[in-house]
């Protein structure tokens, strides 16, 4: 299995070509997601390839929204920064939200353009490390929204039964996890 | 909670107003985010030593939420947006 691996000025890692298309995909989609006009969003975001027109919209960027999205994965990618005020949760992502969200896509383009479509190596430079934390970071949350992950997840995950559809990406999930943590340790 | 940034009293007299008062990033507890990671970011964000940052990931951890910062509003307000561009759950509040 691809880990990251500290050398010389940055880090690097090998991907198998299924691994490199698992990545890229769901960095793709979680980017689409970021991407999609918060007017028309749908609860079907995750997956959704049919939001062409959206994230044509969405590519203008300016947006009044002031209330959290309804999708939970964006949502929990883009949180209410005040708990008990939605007048100032409000307030602030009108300043804030636009930005965070070409952050994060700007992570997974990232790493969709340093990660080669039929795998391989990969080097990185620190920031770009650092990109491919976030972004990795971010296909994890929106897998653990879909998945209802849990603090007890180990035992939930090993519980799905393996026809249900959800069953593997719970072993990307885990998967995820240590190529996320095999990059922590290699840039600390 | 037992947290370290800047320990501050709440004013007894009543003649201070809000505005005195310091404000506080608070990093929320999640079942997603790695250890490992919450400990780099609050080591990359804040510029604390690791012992600092692992103190304030086991506290985020353990008790639910900890305070990773205190200062004025606006710096606040940029910690928790850094924090959410790393997918921590990070809110702003007064410290009361």
């Amino acid at each position: 299995m691809a880990r990251f691996r500290a050398s010389q000025g940055g880090v690097t890692a090998r991907f198998g070509a299924a691994q490199a298309r698992i990545v890229r995909d769901l960095v793709s989609q979680v980017a689409e997601l970021l991407g999609a006009d918060p007017e028309t969003e749908t609860d079907e975001g995750h997956g959704a390839n049919g939001s062409a027109g959206q994230d044509l919209e969405a590519g203008f960027g300016l947006t009044d929204a002031t209330e959290a999205p309804r999708d939970p994965v964006l949502a929990r990618l883009l949180p209410d920064a005040y708990r008990d005020d939605p007048e100032a949760a409000g307030e602030f992502r009108r300043y804030t939200e636009l930005s965070l969200r070409d952050g994060k896509v700007a992570a997974a383009r990232t790493v969709l353009g340093t990660l080669p479509a039929r795998g391989g190596r990969v080097r990185l430079s620190q920031p770009d490390a650092e990109a491919w934390l976030r972004a990795l970071n971010d296909v994890r949350l929106a897998l653990g929204v879909r998945l209802g992950v849990t603090d007890d997840f180990e035992e939930v995950g090993n519980g799905i039964n393996p026809a249900d559809p959800r069953a593997a990406y719970v072993w990307v999930y885990h998967w995820l996890a240590y190529l996320q943590e095999s990059l922590v340790e290699a840039l600390s | 909670m037992s947290v370290s940034p800047a320990e501050v009293k709440s004013p007894e007299t009543g003649q201070e107003t809000e505005r005195d008062l310091p404000w506080v990033t608070i990093v929320w507890n999640d079942p997603v985010n790695l250890m490992s990671y919450v400990t780099y970011v609050f080591q990359t964000v804040f510029g604390y030593a690791k012992p600092k940052a692992e103190k304030l990931m086991l506290d985020v951890h353990h008790k639910g939420r900890a305070v990773v910062s205190s200062g004025a509003r606006e710096s606040m307000e940029r910690d928790a947006e850094t924090l959410h561009g790393f997918g921590l759950w990070a809110t702003v509040s007064h410290d009361k």
